[in-house]
């Protein structure tokens, strides 16, 4: 028996009861109204809540319960009954329980808490979902495959008939390598433009140079890949690389981490801007007062005041960095390398998830279960360095409000 | 005539416009060194905009303009020529609220004179700042702790460690914008009798919004009226015997 | 005596002098920010305008009876056993007789003048008559749709040099191409396909288009709206309105800040494992992409509205209690209407977002390709649940193929969302501008 039929029914027994429960309030006040702890209407919504809710939660209970144990086909005869019962309990409880006294808006209120309580709790099943999703399959990639091998062995190299090499070494490497270029690019970029525009710049500028920034914050990491792919890798091959004799990739560590800190421009600058603007012009008067230049004030002031924020964005953009997938897809290159020489091409942890769970595998081999163990380090350097930021950040909000 | 007359700074029809708003109407004064001079009046009556173009620091608002002269030593502030970076070495400020920076007690008294290189080595700038803590009557409370930051003390520690910051690049003129509004009576007391001490070497100009405080420590006192200049005179004549009504009411505290 | 004010001394004329500089790295930052923006949109313009123009060939088509249908009943099982392969000669000859009536003069073999046609235009020929078979009989008027080689000589993107060196094509068959256009046989149009077709086969790139992905992508859209909307406004309304300050609320706050900091190739692996290998539900269907996107959305929109909220004034809310209404009736009457416009803003921009997004759709399969227009409801595979691709994902797909005629494509469908994002963000700034309050 399916589920649709017991869906169908709660529907009717809510639309039922709602009316019931209108026109039994109505009655029992003798048609006035005034006589009622709550309006006929709570009480109508009280029905309806009641005999939605339950029901609804346990039809998900049922559905989860189902997954745990791998209960294959059609749930068995006593589960919609069950659910439609509860939905029937709902009905004639609400409805029974209607009397002048009864305050329906508070239990309304009471659903309707719960609710909202179960809305603000799927954000930490998020967290939950993210951490078993990985937490599992990596334990069963470590009992294939030794753990010291995959942090400490510098060679990434899967063979689909077994005996892979799959250091992470290499993959960090390059994943480090390219935020650090894209930092190195976007930081000071960034942090200058932002004091620029909050420091200096006139409204006009402003308003042309603030929504120009927002559209490079808007376009998608798919547009900025191609970009790398098309038209920055190309370019440095030909004008950097190739003269210089350092090589003719395309792909690269610089291609990527040039590309990549374009895209962290925007993100730089907002976080600066809005931290920069948080230091009390107070303390602006008071350099520009003992004869200071704009620039001493912002140099010797300002950005001192104003460091903790600086710092705690630079690493929410590290995150970022580190995180980032389509761009490296698209212009990092695949072949795992530890190299100095930043025109050749190297991949990150990221290329690498996409590639052992896009290939056509076998989901049991350590060849793609390595996605879940790169997953799970990548999730706890970019969860360190978000709460480490995050902390940073609060604290110095903190300290000018 | 003894040196209290000389004339420091001389204002002719200054007039400041916030965009539309007219915030200064032609107001005209000559102030006198080696005194206090008081600027009184209800507020947003345009006292302090007025002193923030002695030091031109209305530059710094974008849509602020001043027109008119204001002369200083016989000097034409307003002239394109004037560096407002080297005019605010010579005219020091101090604000209402205090501002000390997220530095040591002896990085905010020390960075005045770095920027303007008043110092020429480590010696002469340790001399700098204990000359300048001293003339701001605080060295002994903050000599054993130099290097503690300045936004660690209390408020009218703060506030007198912004008048030794500001004393520090050796200024000629100290404007001081409600110094004491947001002191507690004891540290009020405290920079009162500061300033009573600075007008020995300085020309101090105070805002104050409080009538008490004018007379306390002002030789001559200014009333201004929605961006007037009402009357000017010396201290004790305008709280005894002020000629204009407005300037009476206001006194009397009918208006403000 | 002191120095006149009058002339800046040497220290200062230095001081000056560095602050002039400081500023110039201010706007050089600006300017290569700027720079960086006008290159990146250039780049796209330039390399994708062309997918939106496409060359056609105008010819009439002979459609013989006795090819088409041996019977002569017009019925439909006997029609339907003539293939594309059946078809293609059929073309070959509309194109044979109208270079024949221009008069223009040809080395070319007959099967070598067929190949400047797409192999497309068959199927496309074929459909049409078996949707009209009254067509059969005499000679039809079609646009049939030009090879890929010849749409990419006149676009410049294959050369007489590189034509010479291709076994697909040769400067024999470009001359040719360049005679059909003078004499009008041959067009560039633009091309509609491109946003309505589905994807074509790595030989076909003249073929490819969109239509499957904006079907997915407008699907997955609706997934998220609905997903996310409800439950991030109800999360804010709970912790901006009602929830106590605790250990357990505070959690949630971290929580939530750190959600939106984590890397979306790691919601990716969530939907991987927890919707595909552990709900079961369909691979690369839009109900799995939606809910990914929408957990992904999730956290801007519970920001965004937990703004809203605050920046509605406490006054409102005494003014409420104060007249006997309880807290949640504060909160639904008057404090939501008012949040109302910002929750929209967030919402839009955080869809914005999401429509943009790559990583986790590969990781989910959306990047298989997909030649039918997913059905929103079919009783097989339920709700949202046929195989899908997306616009970003379709991008990322076109990359990966051989023929640089599908580099055009994935720059023309980089258009196409940038479009959209335009004016999804537009509609946002236009709300937020139109319903701004001030307290």
């Amino acid at each position: 028996m399916s589920l649709t039929l017991p869906l169908l029914v709660i529907i009717v027994l809510a639309i039922v009861g709602s009316f019931l429960a209108r026109r039994r309030a109505l009655s029992v006040s003798g048609g006035d109204i005034r006589h009622l702890a709550s309006l006929p209407k709570q009480h109508g919504l009280n029905a309806i809540l009641s005999t939605v809710v339950p029901p609804l939660l346990a039809i998900i209970a049922w559905l989860m319960a189902a997954r745990i144990m791998e209960y294959r086909g059609a749930a068995p005869l006593w589960v919609p009954l069950a659910i439609m019962a509860l939905a029937v309990a709902g009905v004639v409880l609400s409805v029974v329980k209607v009397s002048n006294t009864f305050r329906a808006r508070t239990a309304s209120e009471t659903w309707i808490k719960g609710l909202l309580i179960g809305a603000s709790t799927i954000a930490i099943l998020t967290t939950v979902g993210i951490v078993f999703s990985m937490l599992f399959e990596t334990i069963s990639f470590f009992r294939q495959y030794p753990w010291t091998e995959f942090f400490f062995s510098t060679n990434w190299s899967p063979n689909f008939r077994g005996n892979s090499d799959l250091g992470i070494i290499p993959l960090l490497w390059g994943t480090l390598y390219i935020s650090f270029i894209a930092l190195a690019f976007a930081v000071p970029t960034g942090l200058f433009a932002a004091i620029y525009l909050s420091e200096y710049a006139g409204p006009r500028i402003r308003g042309i140079v603030k929504p120009a920034i927002e559209i490079l914050a808007g376009i998608p990491t798919i547009v900025y890949g191609l970009f790398a792919l098309t038209t920055v890798g190309p370019f440095l091959r030909d004008y950097f690389a190739q003269p210089m004799g350092f090589g003719d990739s395309a792909s690269s560590v610089m291609t990527a981490g040039l590309v990549m800190g374009i895209m962290l421009i925007p993100f730089v600058s907002s976080l600066s801007d809005d931290i920069i603007n948080a230091v009390p012009q107070s303390m602006r008067d008071g350099s520009l007062g003992l004869g200071a230049t704009k620039s001493e004030t912002i140099r010797q002031v300002v950005v001192p005041a104003a460091l903790p924020g600086i710092v705690g964005a630079v690493l929410l953009a590290a995150s970022r960095a580190i995180g980032e997938t389509m761009i490296v897809v698209l212009g990092a290159g695949a072949a795992a390398r530890i190299s100095l020489n930043p025109f050749e091409a190297m991949t990150t942890v990221t290329v690498k998830i996409v590639s052992q769970l896009t290939g056509d595998t076998d989901f049991a081999s350590p060849e793609t279960l390595v996605a879940f163990a790169l997953g799970l380090t990548l999730f706890v350097i970019t969860l360190g360095l978000n709460v480490l930021a995050l902390y940073i950040v609060r604290r110095y909000r903190e300290q000018y409000e | 005539m003894n040196a209290q007359q000389d004339t420091k700074i001389s204002a002719r029809n200054v007039n400041v416009y916030y965009g539309e708003k007219h915030a200064i109407k032609d107001v005209s004064v000559e102030i006198a060194d080696k005194t206090v001079t008081a600027f009184i009046g209800p507020s947003g009556c345009g006292k302090s905009t007025f002193l923030r173009c002695i030091n031109r620091m209305n530059d710094t608002i974008d849509i602020a303009r001043v027109t008119g002269d204001i002369l200083i030593d016989g000097e034409d502030i307003t002239d394109p020529r004037v560096d407002p970076v080297q005019l605010r070495a010579k005219v020091g400020m101090v604000f209402q609220k205090p501002n000390p920076f997220p530095k040591s007690i002896y990085d905010n008294v020390a960075y005045g004179p770095k920027i303007h290189g008043l110092a020429r080595n480590k010696s002469d700038l340790d001399e700098i700042v204990e000359r300048a803590l001293r003339r701001g009557a605080i060295w002994d409370e903050v000599k054993d702790r130099l290097q503690e930051p300045g936004t660690g003390l209390s408020g009218g520690q703060q506030q007198r460690l912004c008048i030794a910051r500001a004393v520090a690049t050796e200024p000629e003129v100290l404007l001081m914008d409600e110094p004491c509004s947001a002191l507690d009576p004891i540290a009020t007391a405290q920079v009162e009798e500061l300033i009573d001490e600075l007008r020995q070497s300085y020309s101090v100009v105070i805002v104050t919004h409080s009538m008490q405080q004018a007379a306390r420590v002002s030789q001559k006192t200014a009333f201004f009226h929605l961006g007037n200049m009402v009357e000017y005179g010396e201290t004790d004549r305008i709280f005894t015997n002020p000629e204009d009504p407005r300037t009476e009411s206001y006194i009397s505290g009918r208006i403000g | 005596m002191t120095k006149s004010l009058y002339s800046a001394d040497a220290r200062t004329k230095r001081r000056n002098a560095a602050e002039r500089r400081f500023k110039a790295y201010g706007a050089a930052a600006i300017g290569i920010a700027m720079v960086a923006l006008v290159i990146l949109l250039t780049s796209v313009v330039t390399q994708g305008i062309g997918a939106f123009r496409q060359t056609y060939i105008t010819v009439d088509v002979p459609l013989p009876e006795a090819k088409l249908d041996k019977s002569g009943t017009r019925d439909m099982a006997v029609m339907s056993k003539v293939t594309t392969i059946g078809y293609a000669p059929l073309l070959r000859d509309g194109l044979v007789n109208a270079i024949a009536e221009a008069g223009i003069q040809t080395d070319l073999s007959e099967k070598e003048i067929g190949d400047l046609i797409s192999k497309e235009a068959a199927a496309t020929v074929r459909n049409r008559v078996l949707a009209h078979p009254d067509l059969i009989g005499q000679p039809e008027r079609f646009s049939l749709l030009a090879d890929g080689r010849i749409d990419g000589y006149f676009k410049g993107r294959v050369t007489m040099a590189s034509a010479a060196l291709d076994q697909n094509t040769s400067p024999e068959k470009l001359d040719l191409a360049d005679k059909l256009r003078d004499a009008g046989i041959m067009q560039i149009k633009f091309n509609w396909a491109f946003l309505t077709a589905p994807d074509a086969s790595d030989q076909r790139p003249e073929a490819a288009g969109l239509g499957v992905a904006i079907l997915g992508s407008l699907y997955m859209m609706i997934v998220v709206l609905v997903l996310a909307l409800p439950i991030g406004v109800a999360a804010s309304i709970y912790l901006e309105e009602f929830a106590p300050k605790n250990r357990w609320t505070d959690v949630i706050e971290v929580n939530i800040a750190n959600l939106a900091a984590v890397p979306s190739i790691v919601y990716g692996i969530l939907g991987l494992a927890i919707f595909i290998n552990f709900m079961q539900f369909n691979q690369s269907s839009p109900l799995v992409g939606g809910m990914v996107l929408a957990l992904m959305t999730l956290p801007t929109i519970i920001i965004s509205t937990r703004a809203a909220l605050k920046a509605v004034p406490p006054s409102i809310r005494d003014a409420a209690l104060g007249v006997g209404a309880s807290k949640m009736q504060s909160v639904f009457h008057h404090v939501l209407p008012l949040a109302a416009p910002g929750i929209l803003t967030g919402t839009i921009i955080g869809l914005a977002q999401a429509l943009g997004e790559t990583a986790p759709l590969l990781l989910i399969g959306m990047v298989a390709f997909v030649r039918d227009y997913p059905e929103a409801y079919s009783s097989a595979t339920g709700l949202f649940g046929d195989p899908s691709t997306a616009l970003p994902v379709q991008i990322y797909n076109w990359t990966q193929r051989a023929d640089p005629a599908f580099v055009e494509r994935a720059q023309g469908a980089i258009i196409t969302l940038l479009v959209f994002l335009l004016i999804m963000n537009t509609v946002a700034i236009v709300l937020r501008r139109r319903f701004e309050r001030r307290w």
